[in-house]
């Protein structure tokens, strides 16, 4: 019934647009400017404001159109298992930099390994740390980037002030993270769901604003730098005779400490990722999950809740302090503003669109959120289409939120909705539960 | 008959609302002691309570001739005392083996092999189902694994919620049964909770009847059964 079809699509794009003119009414129609006398005046703007309700008007009726405005129930789909993704997806890691090096030269690889590879591989170092808190032990923490600040402010104080190399204050900056986690930890055991998440929100800013203003120690707003940086086994990587280049032989060239860092992270990451795999095979682990599920039940077939939580909180701070950590050797340079709400918002977002709990999906989440966003910063040629003030970077919040959306539509149970059972019977044979299993219960790898 | 639990004056209360008005009660080693009462009367409070949660408020309960009173709950529960809550609250992302395993983590495993063999032979569906996750189960199910899982710890004193509700007569009988066998052959004191009072009354060695939170009778279960006013309010009608 097609005239049927109209008009329903048309009550959906009326609503759209309500909602949509609701929600950028006061962001949109007016903007306030300062005029001559420095005052804020408002504009107004009800031309755009139009364009907008216009657009939402148009895309939901189309939509709702095309899909037919019901939602479909898709018939199970089971994944098949991939034995070879996770072998193939290291040795991708693994030539990583070096093709991209033998592709596009030393200069312009350094890029491609430093943004795309080093910093995406920090996401994912920090995906899989909150997924323990968060994916696992189902503490909702918005305040990962406090402990991801711990880490990196604890390198760039104590390494000159130690005289020790990344590889003694690595760990030592993860335990500090840790305990940190810990000292947060306590006060809010008795927390739950949203008040916990209140108060971790509250703990990040806390440690933000102590950095900014802790001036003696901080350095404020302008934050450190010039702290001692990567070096190879004890060879810096500097021109020069005593640099790594030539007691090797080789040229010098800038791309070689990235390639290093990059090897380093990858090790580490994969480190995280081992740990966290064992972990949640073990009782701790398990009682992670079970705590997650239900928390008087843990306490009745005696676990204590105290302890499970605690750890769960300092081994996601562990990994964050040292992602932190391999932050500062990346940036030689860390200030407050890295370590904002929004990011713990994107890590957080990393989590929640991985999947809480698979540690692919994290990863794939960390790539694409990380990976697209520093993509859109290339496109330039956008700026041929929308004229010379479009920043393409600006719109990488909207990136994120269409990915949210896009998720909630299509894979509401995140990107890799798997969790390998922790336990695996010795036979596997597909007894009469497989085909009882919902949506993706069977699937890749995590 | 040494007294495994002994509960004496105990009171609880959710805010301002009494739910226990003072409850003696003893379940002796190697009893079968159950527990009946409308709706609301406060049996499961009591249950929880020996779990401290709620904590009583005043009175005193003992376990072994240890004061629990005020023991942390996962203490409580590292004693050898099971628990299979009202509502079930099993772990429903995880495994039927998970939840079996959880259920051994406070008894370090000891065992765990024997015992879900064991729990395996009373509770076959669980077996075919070891793979699927707790969510996914029938309600029926789902309250097989949860006494499973009481089970799994090799517990002295075995406290069941309701074990019957939700369950096909047939495998409501299969259960009693186990109990019973439990009690006979290991002599596992066992804490019931029932709304069935009929088979409640007829497993259990000596039963309480809660009213409004406090003990109103209380005697052997087969006395009990012939009870003219026990009859009255919780057998006519549901009468075999
Ligand atoms: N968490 C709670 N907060 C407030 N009141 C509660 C709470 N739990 C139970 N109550 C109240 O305490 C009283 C006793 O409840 P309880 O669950 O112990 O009853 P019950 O005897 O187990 O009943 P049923 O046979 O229906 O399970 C009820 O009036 C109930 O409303
Ligand atoms: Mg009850």
């Amino acid at each position: 019934m097609p005239a049927e079809k109209m008009l329903r699509a048309l009550r959906e794009a009326g609503w759209a647009t309500l909602v949509v003119a609701g929600l950028s009414f006061p962001i949109i129609a007016y903007r306030a400017e300062p005029d001559f006398n420095n005052l804020l005046a408002l504009q107004p703007r009800w031309p755009l404001f139009l364009q907008f309700c216009a657009a939402a008007f148009l895309l939901r009726f189309f939509l709702s159109l095309w899909s037919g405005g019901e939602a479909k129930v898709k018939p199970a789909r089971v994944w098949p298992k991939l034995p070879w993704l996770g072998p193939l997806l290291l040795a991708g890691l693994t030539v990583y930099p070096l093709a991209v090096v033998a592709l596009l030269g030393p200069q312009a690889a350094l890029k491609w390994i430093d943004t795309y590879g080093v910093q995406i591989l920090i996401y994912v170092l920090l995906g899989w740390g909150l997924n323990i808190t968060v994916g696992l032990a189902g503490l909702l923490d918005l305040g990962y980037a406090a402990f991801y600040a711990v880490g990196a402010y604890a390198y760039a104080l104590l390494a000159p002030l130690t005289g020790l190399g990344f590889w003694a204050l690595l760990p030592v900056c993860g335990l500090l993270a840790a305990f940190w986690g810990f000292c947060i930890g306590f006060p809010i055991l008795r927390l739950r769901g949203d008040y916990l998440a209140i108060v971790t929100l509250a703990f990040a800013e806390i440690v933000r604003i102590v950095l900014i203003n802790w001036d003696v120690v901080t350095h404020g707003e302008a934050g450190l730098f010039g702290f001692p940086g990567l070096n190879f086994f004890g060879l810096p990587f500097i021109p020069g005779p005593r640099g790594f280049a030539a007691h090797f032989g080789l040229p010098f060239q800038g791309v070689q400490k990235q390639i290093f860092l990059y090897y380093l992270v990858l090790v580490l990451a994969l480190l995280a990722n081992l740990v966290s795999l064992r972990l949640r095979r073990l009782p701790l682990g398990r009682a992670w999950e079970a705590l997650r599920e239900d928390e008087i039940a843990c306490r009745a077939l005696g676990l204590d809740t105290r302890n499970i939580k605690l750890t769960a909180f300092a081994l996601g701070a562990f990994f964050a302090g040292i992602a932190g950590c391999l932050f500062a050797l990346r940036q030689g340079f860390v200030s407050p503003s890295a370590f904002t709400f929004s990011e713990s918002a994107l890590i957080l977002a990393i989590v929640v669109l991985g999947g809480g709990g698979s540690q692919l999906g994290v990863a794939v989440a960390a790539v694409f959120l990380v990976g697209a966003s520093e993509l859109l910063r290339e496109l330039t040629f956008l700026k041929s289409v929308f004229g010379p003030d479009f920043d393409p970077a600006q719109y990488r919040m909207l990136l994120v939120g269409l990915a949210m959306v896009a998720m909630m539509n299509f894979r509401p149970r995140g990107l890799v909705s798997t969790r390998a059972p922790t336990v695996r019977l010795s036979n596997p044979s597909s007894g009469p539960s497989d085909h009882l299993l919902p949506q993706g219960e069977k699937g890749v790898a995590s | 008959m040494t007294a495994l639990l002994s509960i004496s004056g105990v009171t609880a209360f959710y805010g301002a609302v009494q739910a226990l008005r003072g409850v003696d009660l003893e379940v002796g080693k190697g009893e079968i002691v159950a527990l009946i009462g409308s709706n609301g009367a406060g049996k499961s409070t009591l249950m929880m309570s020996i779990f401290g949660n709620p904590r009583v408020r005043d009175g005193k309960i003992l376990f072994d001739g240890q004061d629990i009173t005020h023991m942390p709950t996962h203490e409580i529960a590292r004693l050898s005392i099971a628990q299979s809550p009202e509502g079930r609250r099993i772990f429903a992302r995880m495994t039927v083996f998970e939840n079996l395993q959880m259920g051994a983590a406070v008894a370090q495993n000891v065992g765990f092999d024997d015992n879900l063999e064991k729990v395996f032979a009373i509770f076959p569906r669980l077996k075919e189902r070891q793979k699927q996750r707790g969510g996914t189960l029938s309600g029926g199910e789902q309250q097989m694994l949860a006494i499973a899982r009481a089970l799994m710890s090799n517990p002295k004193l075995l406290l069941l919620d309701e074990p019957s509700l939700g369950l096909a007569p047939l495998v409501c009988k299969q259960i009693f049964e186990t109990v019973k066998r439990l009690n006979e052959q290991e002599g596992l004191s066992v804490f019931l909770v029932e709304q069935d009072a009929h088979h409640a009354l007829k497993l259990a060695h000596r039963a309480y009847v809660l009213v409004n939170g406090a003990v109103t009778m209380s005697g052997r279960g087969a006395d009990l059964l012939r009870d003219p006013k026990v009859r009255a309010a919780y057998l006519e009608g549901g009468a075999h």
